[in-house]
């Protein structure tokens, strides 16, 4: 989709082939998305199918060149001036695996935290070295530089979450130290995770974060 | 390549008895001429006991705090702070600018506290003013400038006079993203011009701006994120 539209906003600009698209779009996003000439070609194809570009022929040397139609125009209107929806949350590889991680017994999630952490943050650290090499204030660093951000924000976003989800199996694992391990039962305390999932296996995390738990 | 802070099996515990808090336990941590190296960690694992312990502003209980090879606890508190004036730089993340000084007396005062005659010490420290571009608010008042400019001051104040290791703790906290990435890009600029620097900060985005990122948890570095520098594998190898 994002990329149906990018090479529309391009062709807005006036006529266009297919190679010169492809460096284009990854000279205004740096490279962050490669994109390969045939994936270009089919977007094209669609793209004349639905009436929004026309081919006018070719250049001198043989290249087939495509044109924006009136369509298309308000096809690249209509996408600048509303929002990206955020529908279906993506799957998220690293979600998943974390839900997973502290429901599976025998899975040290503090390591898996920490890895990840430091992955992210070796990228977030690439991403901010790149970053200082791009200042100029022509339009294509300027747009390279605006994409270097986005990942450098959705890195920091991750980084904070995984924060956020050690900060939180800590007080658990904290909580339920607190209470004693002979206080009440095993499994019967509050846990708030597990209450929808009462056939769960008992005490999931207590394993993997707390060594001395019930068993 | 040469190390000019070491922190060498440093222990520092807080209080005795039922009360006793172990704030670091047995770190040992490096930073070399021309680094900067990021120290990460959530409130309560030890990152601002680390940079106060590197600013000789407080001792270890154990282990040792070397800055370009001298033994602060060797020093004595009077050698210490001449250390501080003349070789370390701190910046804070409230500032501290002296509300009664302008901009440049601000960043004049630690020369100035060192024996350096007025003249002299106004001279380098319009110098440093102009290195982080305020060269032309030298006679402002703090109150009389943006977060941002305050802050350029108290950079300022911290690399006057060539000193070589710059002590940040969350030195962007109270700026706005953009002002705040220029901040960073002056601490770097100064650590790639041969400083070396130790920022403490809680902001992923901020720590990314160092060569290494060290991760404390509860008074122990748990991990390192970054490229070794060659010299530094080097060394270790030796």
């Amino acid at each position: 989709m994002s990329v149906r539209n990018a090479l529309l906003a391009l062709l807005e600009q006036g006529p266009r082939y297919g190679y010169q698209l492809r460096a284009e779009f990854e000279d205004r996003t740096g490279g962050t998305w490669p994109l390969n000439v045939g994936q270009v070609y089919t977007t094209l194809a669609r793209l004349e199918r639905d009436g929004f570009v026309e081919v006018r022929g070719e250049d001198g040397d043989g290249h087939v060149v495509y044109t924006v139609t009136s369509r298309g125009r308000e096809e690249v209107a209509a996408w600048f001036s509303s929002p990206v929806a955020r529908t279906q949350p993506p799957r998220e590889e690293l979600a998943i695996k974390l839900a997973l991680a502290v429901s599976v017994p025998g899975v040290d999630v503090g390591t898996v935290i920490q890895q990840q952490r430091s992955a992210t943050m070796a990228a977030l650290q690439d991403y901010t070295r790149l970053k200082r090499r791009a200042t100029g204030d022509d339009p294509h660093e300027l747009a390279w530089g605006l994409v270097l951000d986005s990942l450098v924000f959705n890195a920091e976003a991750e980084i904070r979450w995984l924060d956020h989800c050690e900060a939180r199996l800590r007080r658990v694992a904290q909580d339920r130290d607190d209470g004693g391990p002979s206080s009440v039962e095993p499994g019967s305390s509050v846990e708030p995770f597990e209450t929808p999932r009462p056939s769960a296996p008992q005490e999931p995390l207590a394993e993997t974060m707390n060594e001395g738990g019930a068993r | 390549m040469n190390a000019v802070l070491e922190l060498d099996t440093v222990t520092r515990i807080h209080g005795s008895g039922a009360t006793e808090v172990t704030a670091l336990r047995a770190v040992s941590f490096t930073a070399y001429a021309g680094e900067l190296v990021a120290v990460m960690g959530p409130s309560g694992s030890g990152k601002s006991t680390l940079l106060t312990l590197a600013g000789g502003l407080d001792s270890p209980t154990s282990g040792a705090v070397r800055v370009e090879g001298t033994d602060l606890a060797a020093l004595g508190q009077k050698g210490r702070a001449a250390m501080r004036r003349t070789s370390i730089g701190y910046v804070f993340q409230d500032f501290n600018l002296i509300p009664a000084l302008t901009a440049v007396e601000n960043v004049a005062l630690p020369r100035e506290l060192d024996g350096a005659g007025a003249r002299s010490a106004r001279k380098v420290a319009q110098a440093a003013l102009d290195e982080v571009g305020i060269g032309e608010l030298a006679r402002r008042f703090p109150d009389e400038m943006s977060g941002g400019q305050q802050q350029r001051v108290a950079i300022a104040r911290a690399i006057v006079g060539e000193r070589r290791l710059i002590l940040a703790d969350e030195p962007t906290g109270a700026l706005d993203s953009e002002t705040g990435e220029d901040i960073l890009r002056l601490i770097r600029a100064r650590c790639d011009a041969g400083a070396a620097g130790v920022l403490v900060t809680h902001e992923a985005r901020h720590a990314a701006w160092a060569d290494r990122v060290v991760f404390l948890r509860d008074g122990v570095i748990v991990d390192e994120s970054g490229n070794d520098r060659p010299d530094a594998l080097l060394e270790s190898a030796r």
